[in-house]
């Protein structure tokens, strides 16, 4: 590594795009950080002496004599407690007023966990929202993002979930984040008294957007820090992944890459990974927990961004509107937790698999009944006893201003069923029938 | 030895300047400050080779040294390979050291200091050639043969070979003399290059026999044969991985090959936690005893992707050679057509089809043709039967990866969105999916001497009725329950009842998620003649309550004991019901 003094300027660009320069230099690595007139930049290419940078803030008003100076280093952070209560930009330089951080300088984008030395999850995540608890149980180590469209309350949901979660740290990525959404949070945690254990990175609409690259790096390696280093669980919410993939797109198009489909680079699928992958239970205890957001255009989710998301992550969460209700609800077709099955029964009551899979089973012949009285023909009673469950249960538990126990949550699934439904139309095993069957519920 | 500098660094496409010859997939070495880079040669021109390096490029330097080592990139061969967990390079991962994978560490794959017993089955005098059986050891409860390494060619004598006892894997074994008298050692190890094929063997017939899944779908309706290629591919949450877990602890093999390719890590970590635990149906073993696990999981190095499958083919090929029957699962064969895809865009040539190499179906059609069952030239049988998984972008069939696997493989079970959506799983498509072997005479020929004469036939017939079934209930759909008449409501639930029972199986639970082939047969038959019998309804209306007790019954069939009371009993109740309901 180089230190300050020895450092060299190279004044001669010899090529400038919107997002790139480059410039003819000896001895610079790959990934290595440089300033072009003060403004950060990565090393992309290298082709004997000429050296491509990527200049995050793109290019705008950079002449061919600026100043290039080369750090002898990938990007870095420093990391120790300090991080704890404080808010980034891109870079890890502060943005709320607070003096830098002082600590052990750590390369972002760091290498992955042994297979090997990794632990199977197994804590339970409790957030309260049972279309979350009851249906798609979250545990930590556990990789997830939410896919909604962008007139969803996802940020909200997302703060929810954290703030209930009861994590060590919880770490926010925020990528093209509107202000408001920005001073939302702030706010939030602010109000919760939950400062001292929010680390946050912030890539606002104002900022340019290409920075956004680096947020879930600098994110994950200040997880790392907390997890392996201090044995913490750590929860990261990164929001939005889908302004992330743009960005991608955006660096690959100017580099002329050759698109794969939706103009997607073809590397989406690896380089999503390497950031959804970094979720992670250690053995020592520490975890690593990710929970993003991926905004979906009309819901499509054949689209490449949340097409590759769903292949790396362990399910999904979708929100849409109920308007039986008229809220928000987790949807429990399209939503999946893949990890559920190591907790539910086993960290909670051992009805709680068959009541989730049942009310699921009533309320998609809830659905079809409808879609039955929608094409004109008559229903039957069971139809109509399906729908006033469909109703209820969307109400009292799939919705998302739902906060209760899992406990509670089973009790109320209980409760429907006998109101609604005869022992034999629930087909639950018979020892929690007898145990849980609310005879004078009706 | 030919040495080169580094010229240029755009992701992990490295491009050296040269000083002598090298080879097309020739193995270097990049020298950075502290460690060496293991990278291959995917393109030369002129005295510059272009390389891709199988880790992470951070820091890379023009003019950084860099060493060519003469061979492409091989695994090595030999006994204490079984139970071990390599990534794509065959490195141990269980012998690397702390919590990260470290740049540049690669371990052995082979114990160098554990000890095998050894019994010689050639005698001094033999006259051997490559791949000849010189001797077993047990490695675990397997046979290993040490066999001549398979690079020699032309014929050898046996000069000398150990006493039985115990021997280190680097010890030398046995000396053999070629035709011109030069004498060569022989230890318990060899080394092979992963993208040749292993062909010493006498003849690949056509598969001739089934193997075993105990999944009911793949057995009854699109049975995989032993040396047989298949593919499974499916939207996300399809259940993929379920399904080829499933599979791996099921299948009639001696030995399963797992190869993980840039999917989950949390899955490997199922299998590393699952596997030791669970019991070998058949053997009464563990089941980490018959697994190997290649494991190069999303994060890791994206070019030694590529490598992983490879290194798997060749290890499961390896032990074909020692007359043994060897499943080989992959999941994802995307994941490795993306990293041919970012390879062949970071070369700058001219895309295919959503911008994969134009060769891609060809790299496919040639990785799935070196599965297959062979005769050795020593009378023994052995075996690799591959089965892929398949991530088609969008859930769309009609991508190259998918299109390309459907012309090289054999079998096809499609996953379908909707049958997962209705939590029927597995939820392998009924009428898209399909087994060539079914047609093949040598299967039937199997089936007629193994299981009955009419088995195919009442295999599609039952095929058949789930076909009918589905178009019934279109019809149902758009006329409406009662304006169709109250048989178009028998069929279909009689294509549920095939669909319940035999279709579907419940993969976490501890009997019916392994059906043996004596059992499916029993089921079939059974399932069969009820539909082929006559019913007699006076409403629409009591057709659905009767064919839900109805498959009610069969389930519990299903998760009972096979030819326990209850089963038997059971099996009387839905005979029972199925006469209260007879037409004459």
């Amino acid at each position: 590594m180089q230190g300050q003094a020895f450092q060299k300027i190279y004044t001669k660009i010899i090529k400038l795009n919107k997002a790139t320069c480059t410039l003819k230099a000896e001895g610079i690595g790959n990934e290595e950080l440089a300033f072009v007139d003060g403004r950060p930049a990565q090393v992309v290419k290298i082709e004997r002496d000429e050296v491509t940078l990527q200049v995050f803030q793109g290019t705008e008003g950079i002449a061919t004599d600026a100043e290039v100076i080369f750090t002898g280093k990938p990007p870095t952070l420093k990391v120790s407690e300090q991080l704890a209560g404080r808010f980034f930009n891109a870079y890890g330089k502060p943005i709320d007023g607070g003096p830098e951080v002082d600590g052990e300088e750590r390369e972002i984008g760091g290498p992955s966990v042994n297979p090997v030395r990794r632990m199977q999850p197994s804590e339970y995540i409790k957030t309260g929202i049972a279309g979350i608890d009851l249906n798609n149980a979250l545990v930590t180590g556990q990789k997830i993002p939410f896919f909604a469209d962008p007139d969803q309350p996802y940020n909200q949901v997302m703060a929810d979930v954290a703030l209930r979660a009861e994590a060590d740290k919880i770490i926010l990525g925020g990528m093209g984040l509107s202000n408001d959404d920005y001073l939302y949070y702030k706010h939030l945690f602010d109000n919760a008294g939950a400062l001292d254990k929010i680390v946050c990175f912030i890539n606002t609409t104002d900022d340019p957007s290409v920075e956004r690259l680096l947020i879930p790096d600098m994110a994950l390696t200040t997880a790392e820090y907390f997890a392996v280093d201090k044995n913490e669980k750590v929860l990261v919410l990164l929001t939005d992944m889908t302004l992330f993939a743009d960005a991608l797109a955006i660096v690959s198009n100017k580099m002329d890459q050759i698109p794969s489909k939706d103009s997607m680079p073809g590397s989406l699928y690896s380089d999503l990974a390497k950031i959804y992958e970094k979720a992670v239970q250690f053995p020592a205890g520490g975890s690593i927990t990710i929970i993003a957001v991926t905004t979906l255009s009309g819901g499509d989710i054949t689209h490449a961004i949340p097409d590759n998301t769903g292949y790396i992550t362990e399910g999904q969460l979708f929100l849409r509107k109920d308007t039986d209700i008229n809220k928000v609800i987790v949807d429990p077709f399209r939503s999946l937790s893949r990890l559920k099955q190591l907790v539910i029964g086993k960290k909670s009551r051992a009805d709680h698999p068959q009541v989730m899979n049942t009310a699921i089973r009533l309320f998609a012949e809830a659905t079809s009944a409808k879609t039955k009285r929608d094409n004109g023909f008559d229903l039957t009673d069971y139809d109509e006893r399906c729908i006033k469950f469909a109703y209820e249960y969307s109400e009292k538990l799939l919705a998302i201003d739902v906060n209760i126990q899992v406990d509670e949550m089973l009790d109320t699934g209980w409760n429907l069923f006998s109101r609604f439904f005869d022992k034999n139309e629930v087909g639950i095993k018979k020892e929690f029938m007898d145990k849980y069957w609310k005879a004078d519920a009706k | 030895m030919t040495k080169g500098k580094v010229t240029g660094v755009v992701g992990n496409l490295v491009t050296v300047e040269v000083n002598g010859p090298v080879g097309q997939n020739e193995i270097c070495y990049i020298h950075l400050e502290k460690e060496k880079l293991m990278s291959e040669v995917i393109k030369v021109k002129g005295n510059i080779a272009s390389t891709q390096v199988y880790e992470s490029t951070r820091g890379l330097k023009v003019g950084m040294d860099v060493e060519f080592t003469e061979h492409m990139l091989e695994v090595e061969l030999g006994p204490g390979l079984l139970s071990k967990n390599f990534d794509g390079l065959q490195s141990d991962l269980d012998t690397k050291e702390g919590i990260f994978l470290k740049r540049g560490e690669y371990t052995d794959p082979l114990n160098k200091d554990k000890k095998f017993a050894f019994k010689a089955l050639a005698k001094v005098g033999d006259t051997v050639k490559a791949a000849d059986w010189l001797a077993v050891v047990k490695e675990g409860w397997i046979d290993h043969k040490i066999m001549v390494p398979f690079k020699f060619e032309g014929k050898y004598k046996v000069k000398s070979i150990v006493s039985d006892g115990e021997y280190k894997v680097y010890d030398t074994v046995a000396v053999l003399t070629n035709d011109k008298g030069d004498d060569v050692k022989v230890t318990m190890s060899q080394k092979w290059p992963v993208k040749m094929a292993i062909n010493h063997f006498k003849e690949k017939p056509r598969p001739n026999k089934i193997m075993e899944t105990g999944v009911r779908i793949i057995d009854i309706f699109n049975p995989m044969a032993e040396g047989g290629t298949g593919f499974i591919p499916g939207p996300f949450g399809c259940g993929k991985t379920v399904l080829q877990h499933a599979i791996s602890k099921n299948a009639e093999a001696d030995l399963i090959i797992i190869a993980a390719c840039g999917e989950r890590a949390n899955e490997v970590v199922e299998i590393f936690t699952d596997f030791p635990e669970l019991i070998d149906p058949r053997t009464g073993r563990k089941l980490m005893e018959r697994t190997m696990i290649i494991c190069n999981t999303s994060n890791m190095p994206v070019a030694a992707r590529e490598a992983s499958v490879y290194t798997a083919m060749t290890l499961a090929e390896y032990y074909r050679q020692m007359g043994l029957k060897v499943l080989l699962l992959a999941d994802s064969t995307s994941r490795w057509a993306q990293a041919l895809r970012e390879m062949s865009n970071r070369l700058e040539e001219l895309p295919g089809q959503d911008g994969f190499p134009m060769d891609l179906p060809a790299v496919i059609s040639q990785f799935y043709s070196r599965a297959g069952m062979v005769h050795l030239d020593n009378g023994a049988t052995g075996s690799v039967t591959f089965i892929g998984t398949v991530s088609p972008a969008g859930g769309n069939l009609k991508e190259p990866v998918t299109e390309s696997t459907k012309k090289a493989a054999r079998c096809f079970y499609a996953l379908q969105q909707n049958r997962a959506d209705a939590k029927r799983y597995p939820a392998v498509d009924p009428i898209e999916s399909y087994s060539k072997y079914l047609e093949y005479p040598e299967i039937k020929e199997y089936f007629k001497k193994t299981i009955s004469e009419g088995w195919v036939d009442l295999v599609l017939s039952a095929k058949n009725w789930a076909q009918r079934g589905k178009e019934t209930y279109d019809q149902i759909n758009i006329l409406g329950d009662d304006s169709v008449p109250v048989d178009y409501h028998v069929i279909f639930w009689k294509s549920e009842v095939i669909d319940f029972v035999l279709m579907q199986q419940d993969a976490f639970d501890k009997i019916d998620s392994i059906t043996p082939l004596a059992r499916q047969k029993v089921m079939l038959e059974l399932v069969m003649s009820l539909c082929e019998q006559n019913y007699k309804f006076d409403s629409f209306e009591e057709v659905t309550p009767y064919f839900k007790k109805m498959i009610n019954l069969f389930r519990q069939m299903n998760y009972s004991e096979f030819k326990s009371d209850d089963f038997f009993n059971f099996e009387k109740e839905v005979k029972q019901l199925a006469e209260e309901r007879r037409a004459k």
